[in-house]
């Protein structure tokens, strides 16, 4: 094998431009590809950071139905308090659980005794929603990033058209589940920006307060967020979690709970598979430049090397040795192609990361790119390169090793 | 102790509509160790019978014995494997892999074809390089060789295997008349030495006068053996 190596080298040196020129395209390839996975995977990465940890969590429990009518918020759906231990319970029971929140959302009427308009709120536990999402307080910017009973954070678009401030008395009137009007007034303790997504316009009040305005004796939940420790670990957590739960049947024999990632919950899920439709379709356009450039490169060489083909067949080198040693100069020259590729292409995702490039999402903006790629990406792209550039070379080296000695030897 | 047997042997080829007969119904021996030449004017069939005897082509009619194998039935893989392990070829146009040293051309059927162990590969190129006198030019890559050193890598090569036969197609027909001669003095020279079989196809004066038996083709029929 060494002297397969050697001459493969030799023969891809023999023709230096030529080389260099495939080489350099199998290169650009690799560097535009890592790139664009670093770039995309680095907005990809903020974008679902943003999402999960400003409001909807990594996971979410729900009864079951209650995804399906989120719109109106029901809260006939609602858990009751021994479904909401049960709850609890798998949630101690499952591995790389950091933290979750108990939510009661409904629909109000928001008052600043001047105007009426209308509200969707989030009763929760302070402390425990900033634990499971912990970009809340940092969305809260006017006012305190908390919440005592008796406050309330008003969604940042409600504020500015019903011009209410901080330190403002408003009012909520709400109807319960039993169609039973109540009201409750507010101070108004921070102004919340929104946040792209359903959701992102929700005003907070302390879990207490709307159990009092929705006359609840006993806490029944709409929903519980859950954020996991690990976020690569996700799925794993998801699967003991909805696995536990699914157990758990009602009366009639039906499960009580649904439990769904933030890729159910967020719209900006089809977007984060669009871009991975997209880096596949880029993967893609880089197999066809391998594929193509060194099957040009293969081609020449096999009919530029006619008569050497010859003379290894006639001095007895068998078929299988002249094969492999044009399908060798393919793998050098994808191996180099992939090697200098994925070189050029961590110094570029350096560079952009130097140049601190900024872009805004939704109503975030300033928003740092910090491209980076997997380890295990840049491999799995250099293997493709490798594995398109032996590919490319199959159909030159079998007609390099099945040539006809005579014909071969008096080709001129 | 015959080395090449040939029996009724024939050879034809279509081309287009006709079938030309190359080669019809030869018979001839030639002994082990013997210094051969076929001669005859262009056309007359000497590279046909050399590519058969080389297992390079199989015979359309007729046997053909080599070292004691009937060659005709060789495939594809075995016909290579017999030559890497019996056949030495010299070519015209001396057909060194260019991007190898001469050192590196000598080296590589023992490398390529016969899997020889480095130290033992080492000490036979070394030994027959110092033979053709090319010892000192072994790193120059062929670009850098003469025609007549080229020759004499060329020679090299088809010996260091230890060949029972080597077939040499025109092998001074691109070299001057000084350097010619001393090729052939110099394969005769190694043949006394290594015991191996020379077999040449050429319509050169030269080889004719320094080799041991003749035989002449001329419309594909062996006309005269001397």
């Amino acid at each position: 094998m060494p002297s397969l190596f050697k001459i493969a080298g030799r023969n891809l040196f023999r023709y230096k431009r030529r080389t260099a020129l495939t080489l350099g395209l199998i290169a650009l390839g690799v560097v535009f590809v890592s790139v664009f996975i670093a770039v995309t995977g680095s907005f990809k990465a903020m974008m679902i950071g943003q999402i999960t940890d400003s409001f909807v969590g990594h996971l979410q429990i729900h009864r079951k139905g209650y995804l399906a009518s989120i719109e109106t918020l029901p809260l006939t759906l609602n858990l009751n308090p021994p479904a909401v231990k049960k709850a609890e319970q798998a949630l101690q029971k499952t591995p790389g659980i950091e933290a979750y929140s108990p939510r009661i959302k409904f629909g109000a009427m928001f008052s600043n005794f001047m105007e009426t308009s209308n509200i969707r709120l989030n009763g929760v536990f302070p402390q425990r929603e900033t634990a499971t999402v912990p970009m809340f307080p940092s969305r809260i910017h006017q006012g305190k990033p908390t919440i005592t009973p008796g406050e309330m954070i008003v969604p940042e678009l409600l504020a500015a058209g019903m011009k209410v401030k901080v330190g403002d008395t408003v009012v909520i009137i709400a109807t319960n589940k039993d169609g039973s009007v109540n009201g409750k007034q507010f101070t108004v303790a921070g102004i919340i920006e929104p946040a792209t997504g359903p959701g992102g316009r929700d005003g907070y009040i302390h879990i207490e307060d709307a159990m009092e305005v929705l006359r609840m004796d006993q806490m029944e939940v709409s929903e519980i967020a859950v954020r996991v420790k690990d976020f690569s670990r996700l799925h794993a957590a998801f699967n003991t979690l909805e696995g536990g739960l699914s157990q758990e049947k009602n009366k009639a024999g039906k499960p009580i709970f649904e439990v769904h990632t933030w890729e159910k919950l967020s719209p900006f899920y089809n977007i984060s598979r669009m871009i991975d439709v997209m880096t596949l379709f880029i993967q893609l356009m880089l197999i066809a430049i391998v594929l193509i450039s060194i099957m040009n490169v293969m081609i020449m060489a096999v009919y530029e090397r006619v008569r050497e083909i010859g003379t290894m067949a006639a001095i007895g080198t068998l078929p299988g040795k002249i094969l492999s040693l044009f399908m060798v100069e393919g793998f050098v020259l994808g191996l180099l192609g992939a090697l200098s590729g994925s070189l050029i292409g961590g110094a570029v995702i350096y560079i952009i990361n130097l140049s601190k490039i900024t872009f805004s999402f939704g109503r975030q903006e300033g928003m740092i790119l910090s491209a980076g790629i997997d380890p295990v990406d840049l491999l799995m792209i250099s293997g493709i390169v490798i594995c398109i550039s032996i590919l490319a070379s199959l159909q030159p080296a079998i007609k390099a090793s099945r040539m006809d000695p005579i014909r071969a030897l008096g080709y001129v | 102790m015959q080395l090449i047997i040939a029996e009724d042997l024939s050879k034809t080829y279509p081309m287009g509509q006709v079938t030309v007969d190359a080669l019809k119904g030869l018979n001839f021996s030639i002994e082990k160790g013997s210094f051969v030449s076929f001669v005859g004017p262009s056309g007359s069939g000497k590279t046909t019978l050399l590519n058969l005897m080389g297992c390079l082509d199989r015979p359309s009619a007729g046997r053909l014995t080599v070292a004691g194998t009937e060659v005709a039935g060789l495939n594809r893989k075995d016909a290579a494997r017999f030559r890497g392990k019996n056949i030495g070829f010299i070519f015209q146009s001396f057909n060194l892999i260019p991007v190898l040293s001469a050192f590196e051309n000598v080296e590589y059927p023992l490398i390529m074809v016969q899997h020889v162990p480095g130290d033992e590969r080492k000490r036979r190129v070394i030994e027959l390089l110092d033979a053709v006198g090319m010892i000192d030019h072994s790193h120059q890559l062929p670009d850098q060789l003469s025609g007549g050193q080229k020759q004499r890598v060329a020679v090299a090569r088809a010996l260091v295997t230890h060949p029972d036969l080597v077939l040499a197609d025109e092998p001074t027909a691109n070299l001057d008349h000084d350097t010619a001669y001393g090729i052939i003095r110099l394969m005769k020279k190694i043949r006394k030495e290594v015991r191996t079989t020379f077999v040449f196809s050429t319509h050169d004066i030269r080889i004719i006068d320094e080799v041991e038996q003749i035989f002449r083709i001329e419309d594909g029929m062996l006309k005269t053996e001397g």
